[in-house]
């Protein structure tokens, strides 16, 4: 479980997040909704202490995050995988190579143990036998899987993914919801997925928050979602005429 | 006010640089790697550079030489001196900066900007530690070996150039780069050599480091460097010269 207590985030003096309190559960893939440009990216990176909050606090399972110091911080991040917007994987490494960098880094796993993690993880995201590429060398949508499975390969406690399936094909962004969604439930984990998808959220959407310019606007679930009556909402999943039509009547 | 800030940040970054590893085999892997591609990767173009600076070194000692009061063998010894004490440790390290440096900058700029640092960080890497430590150790480890092939190349060099050119002959020549040895000029020059092999990475690390935007911010911080990186090689080359020479 992740709690975000009352943070509050000005870029300059353009205030970027107001006052955002909320909680992240844990076995539930937890949503960040929002138009673009609402702060959702912000609300992560300040998650992670990417950036520090100019007011508030993060807790990891009651563990303040936000106010430890960086040894502290260095530790929770140990039990924290993320897949960034652009996948973020190394240039330099084969595919291989980044999914076990986790393990190099921080574990004391043999040689032929890492091998057995490193392709049960490309085999999660469907690209087993793909090893020896490079990053270069794959498509948008298996960076992303690729990612995913960096992510996941120490086996996290919180997994973050920052818009996982934007710049993907419907297919494909199908196959990366299914995959967060499987992670989170086989491995019983906080999963934050930030997205501005409607497919996804009625994919995965367990646990939704709303962002409205900076505001925690509403939350609630998938289900909830389609029959609010919240102006902003509804401006938000019903954007295009072709999901117009299909809004439920009361 | 911008310039103490860069320098303020700058020791910043190199604290961290300079804090405690993640995990020493890792490291010890990584500058490995980097002795590679920044040491053995300069080889060629190094080599290239040297064998025709000592040539035209040479036949401008010879060209220059006219009066009869000097003999013959001071081109050899000429040579010599202009290659250990100036040639090979600065002219090469600003080469260096040039590729070296340019290539630190780049590499580094584009992972922060396409969020590979921030992926290590989120790790609970020190980012900076990681990438920035094995190339600094890499390139003052190297550095120098490169620099003295250097000036075992230019010599050559100017051996092959000035017999060929006819500036001088095979006998004075030798007998000119044997003469009035001193080795302490090789201590200055190997001492020069790590200061800046230091100043070229850290500064190239730190121009990549800081970069944010797009690529072409990358392109400006690599440029950047090799700008800072000269202008701090040349002050730097005038500071130990007073100290070891003078001094
Ligand atoms: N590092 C930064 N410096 C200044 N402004 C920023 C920075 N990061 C984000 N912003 C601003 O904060 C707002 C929210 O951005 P972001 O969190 O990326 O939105 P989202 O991810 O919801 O699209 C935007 O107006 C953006 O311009
Ligand atoms: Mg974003």
């Amino acid at each position: 479980m992740i709690e975000v207590k009352n943070v509050h985030k000005a870029f300059g003096d353009r205030m970027v997040l107001n006052d955002i309190s909320f909680v992240f559960e844990t076995g539930k893939t937890n949503l960040v909704i929002g138009e673009s440009g609402s702060g959702k990216t912000t609300m992560l990176k300040i998650m992670v202490g990417l950036h520090n909050p100019d007011q508030g606090d993060v807790l990891y399972d009651g563990r303040s995050f936000t106010s430890s110091s960086e040894k502290e911080k260095q530790e929770v991040r140990k039990e924290i995988g993320m897949l960034f917007q652009g996948g973020a994987l190394f240039d330099s490494l084969t595919l291989e190579q980044n999914v076990a960098f986790p393990l190099d880094m921080f574990t004391d796993m043999s040689k032929s143990e890492k091998e057995d993690r490193v392709n049960f993880c490309l085999k999660k995201v469907n690209l087993e036998g793909r090893n020896k590429l490079f990053p270069s060398e794959l498509s948008g949508g298996m960076k992303k899987r690729a990612a995913l499975a960096r992510a996941i390969s120490n086996e996290p406690k919180y997994l973050f993914c920052d818009e996982p399936n934007s710049g993907l094909d419907p297919r494909t962004s199908l196959v990366i919801d299914a995959l967060i969604k499987q992670v989170t439930e086989d491995l019983g984990i906080t999963t934050v997925v930030i997205t501005h998808d409607m497919n996804s959220v009625m994919e995965i959407g367990e646990n939704i928050m709303f962002l409205y310019k900076g505001n925690m606007w509403w939350q609630g679930s998938k289900k909830e979602i389609l029959t609010t009556d919240n102006q902003e909402i509804l401006d938000f999943v019903y954007a295009s005429e072709f999901l117009k039509q299909l809004k439920p009547r009361k | 006010m911008k310039l103490l800030f860069n320098i303020g940040r700058y020791f910043i970054l190199l604290k961290r640089v300079f804090g405690k590893p993640e995990k020493f085999s890792v490291y010890y892997k990584q500058i490995l790697y980097e002795i590679d591609s920044l040491g053995i990767g300069s080889l060629g173009l190094i080599a290239i550079i040297s064998v025709f600076m000592g040539g035209v070194i040479t036949i401008q000692s010879a060209y220059n030489f006219t009066s009869p009061f000097i003999p013959l063998y001071a081109v050899g010894l000429g040579t010599r001196e202009s290659i250990v004490l100036e040639f090979s440790p600065t002219i090469v390290s600003l080469i260096l900066a040039g590729k070296v440096g340019s290539n630190i900058a780049s590499e580094i700029g584009t992972m922060r900007i396409s969020e590979q640092i921030d992926a290590l960080e989120i790790m609970g890497i020190n980012s900076a530690g990681y990438l920035i430590l094995p190339k600094i150790v890499a390139a003052m480890f190297i550095n120098p070996f490169l620099i003295v092939i250097s000036m075992f190349l230019g010599i050559l060099g100017g051996y092959l150039m000035g017999v060929a050119s006819g500036a001088c002959s095979s006998y004075e020549y030798i007998f000119g780069i044997q003469s009035f040895f001193v080795p302490f000029n090789i201590y200055y020059s190997i001492t020069k050599t790590i200061v800046f092999a230091f100043i070229i990475t850290s500064v190239a690390a730190y121009q990549g480091y800081y970069t944010s935007g797009g690529a072409l911010e990358v392109g400006k911080a690599s440029t950047r460097s090799v700008v800072y990186n000269s202008i701090l090689i040349l002050i730097a080359n005038l500071v130990i010269t007073q100290l070891m020479l003078v001094g």
